[in-house]
């Protein structure tokens, strides 16, 4: 917050002065901000950029559990009778030489790939660390960008409700009882039909089909401030609706709204793992932590656990540090509801 | 009550068209082209054409509309384009095994939550009452399809206590062999936002002068609890399950992909993938209908289980 907020201690100096003294949300915070930081890593392709080569042996182990023994790999017994010399009878012999000479003016490359990995490989042998960096990219870009977009939405919507209501406030209600009739899971397969598979689909439509919530609990506050005194006062001397709306009443249940929104991100990520693993998520050519668990689910009935418990424990971090984070801050922002979930 | 039932059912009639006009302007402006779906790759102009004229696709939208309302009214949907199986023959006979895996869900996930939320609620700020609430936390923040995948591979193929999939013909054999696995998951999965959900309506009982009355005037712990607390917490409870019960309906659609059951949410994602579009809009229509009678329903049974509740 900039220096003149701290000065007149306003409704967010005092929420963060709460939130620093919360010390489990301020470590969570801390755990988030080192994702975002990842996230941004990653997408400017500084690390993790090349998680597609394939650098490892099928299936490494992690360095933990050490190479696979090579019975396993299916090497093949070496013969041990003596070599027998065949140049005499063999047809194609006079132009191995000739052959030998074409082939030398061709550079191989030599790849040898790696035994074990940090975290191990998966079956084409590309490396787990990477992926669950790059996967968290997109999983946690998603999960935020669907937020946004639902709770763009849901305040535009709930503030054009509730400060207005009459016959457009009827009228948005009748489009959130549409949205609220057909169950979500449905709602988000009818967009997915037409939206298809991409990032930018899922995004679109968890945000399209996510913003229900908010609008109601936005539409709730707008009804209550727009009859409070400082906003008629606004209008005595000559506020326009706008300015009301975003300019008075916006910033007063602005955080319900940013509540919100983290909760979402929090939902949209889970909801992500799923639509990727029924195969109406990100596209083949993209890692997230939904295509690296449905790519788990055969690997695991073979005995390769590390693609899986790779993604579980770094998915369960961020989204247990970004749920922590969410409780802190609605307490922060909201101190009358502390303790109570 | 009369009165208020009709007027109920006269306030859904402007929703469903709304869920109709949504679900069929969603399919004629951004859906792809019926006819060119249907006509596959190798089709030719003159087939393309032959089937717009049969699906009345070259009439007006207006006329497409009237076609689509005459359908949901008279229950006809035509048949499936992926199977030619009528609409409403296929919905009918995927229900049952949703139903099967769902309500045993649903019944075990609240009736475990009630008791688990009320004994944390009682020992609240204690070790066990954090203790919970931690590990509820992260167990919450774990992908479903985690708890599916390591469940299924430890308990049927590891340990070969269940069957890895499958589903027959007979309803008793499907609950007694395939749904257990499905069941138990689920219900342990939902369990941990179920309590902490519960627990926080159990505190705010919990936190009234009713409560504190009926301890002054010497009432055993039991009766408190179980008489006074239980009942009044059992609204918000109420209202919990009414929201969870429309997805009895539309059946977990992972569950019944991951475990093979032949149900509606498994034709859901099978007609999404092959775009086949009167299926998905039937079941919209269909499913959101029910919700609000469902919905519906809830609301009624508020007044039989609060006398405060007046139905107007």
């Amino acid at each position: 917050m900039s220096a003149a907020a701290k000065q007149s201690r306003g409704v967010w100096a005092l929420a963060w002065t709460r939130l620093k003294a919360d010390r489990v949300g301020m470590v969570c915070l801390w755990i988030v901000a080192a994702f975002m930081v990842l996230v941004v890593l990653t997408a400017m392709d500084v690390i993790a950029g090349n998680w597609q080569k394939e650098i490892g042996v099928p299936n490494a182990p992690p360095h933990i559990v050490g190479p696979m023994p090579p019975e396993a790999v299916g090497a093949i017994e070496v013969p041990k009778g003596p070599n027998v010399d065949l140049s005499d009878i063999d047809p194609l012999a006079p132009r191995y030489a000739e052959w030998e000479a074409a082939a030398s003016k061709y550079k191989t490359e030599e790849i040898t790939r790696a035994e074990t990995l940090p975290l191990g490989a998966d079956r084409l042998g590309r490396d787990i660390l990477q992926k669950v960096l790059k996967g968290a990219e997109v999983s946690i870009v998603v999960g935020l960008l669907a937020a946004l977009v639902a709770t763009f939405i849901g305040t535009l919507l709930g503030a054009v409700s509730g400060f207005f209501g009459g016959k457009i406030g009827d009228l948005l209600e009748w489009v959130y009882n549409v949205f609220t009739a057909i169950p979500s899971i449905l709602l988000i397969f009818a967009f997915a039909v037409i939206f298809g598979r991409g990032v930018m689909s899922v995004v679109l439509i968890l945000g399209l089909t996510g913003w229900t919530g908010i609008y109601r609990l936005v539409r709730a506050e707008f009804m209550k401030h727009r009859q409070r005194d400082y906003v008629r006062s606004a209008e005595a001397i000559g506020a326009s609706s706008a300015s009301r709306m975003f300019k008075h009443i916006l910033p007063n249940v602005s955080h319900v709204a940013l509540v919100q929104l983290s909760l979402h991100v929090v939902s949209f990520i889970k909801s992500e793992v799923i639509l990727s693993y029924l195969g109406l998520g990100v596209s083949v050519d993209q890692v997230s932590w939904g295509t690296m668990l449905s790519e788990a689910q055969s690997e695991l009935i073979l005995g390769y656990w590390w693609q899986l418990a790779a993604v579980t424990v770094t998915m369960a971090v961020f989204v247990t540090a970004f749920a922590l984070f969410t409780d802190a801050l609605r307490d922060a922002l909201d101190p009358k509801l502390r303790g109570l979930e | 009550m009369t009165a208020y039932l009709i007027r109920r059912l006269w306030q859904m009639v402007p929703t469903l068209l709304g869920v109709v006009l949504l679900v069929f302007f969603l399919f004629k402006f951004f859906g792809g082209d019926p006819a060119e779906i249907l006509g596959g790759l190798a089709a030719t102009e003159e087939q393309i054409n032959a089937i717009r004229d049969q699906l009345g696709l070259n009439e007006p939208w207006w006329v497409q509309l009237g076609i689509f309302l005459k359908q949901i009214v008279t229950f006809d949907w035509g048949k499936s384009w992926a199977t030619n199986e009528p609409v409403a023959q296929l919905f009918m006979s995927r229900m049952p095994a949703t139903l099967t895996v769902m309500v045993p869900i649903l019944l075990l996930e609240v009736l475990l939550a009630i008791p688990l939320a009320m004994g944390v609620a009682y020992v609240r700020g204690s070790l066990t009452d954090r203790a919970v609430m931690i590990s509820t936390t992260i167990a919450v923040s774990i992908s479903l399809l985690v708890y599916v995948i390591v469940f299924q591979y430890f308990f049927a193929f590891r340990l070969g206590w269940f069957p890895v999939q499958g589903w027959s013909d007979s309803f008793w054999t499907n609950l007694t062999t395939y749904t257990p696995l499905p069941v138990i998951v689920v219900s342990l999965v939902a369990l941990a936002p179920q309590t902490r959900l519960y627990r926080s309506f159990f505190l705010d009982e919990l936190g009234h002068d009713y409560v504190r009355t009926a301890r002054a005037k010497g009432l055993p712990e039991k009766t408190v609890l179980m008489k006074h607390v239980l009942r009044n917490a059992l609204i918000p409870i109420m209202t919990n399950v009414s929201v969870l019960l429309p997805g009895v309906f539309v059946g977990s659609v992972l569950i019944e992909v991951f475990f093979s059951i032949p149900g509606l949410g498994r034709e859901i994602l099978l007609a999404v993938n092959r775009s086949d579009y009167p299926v998905i809009q039937a079941f919209a229509i269909y499913l959101a209908a029910i919700t609000m009678l469902v919905n519906l329903i809830t609301d009624l049974l508020y007044s039989l289980v609060d006398p405060r509740v007046v139905l107007k």
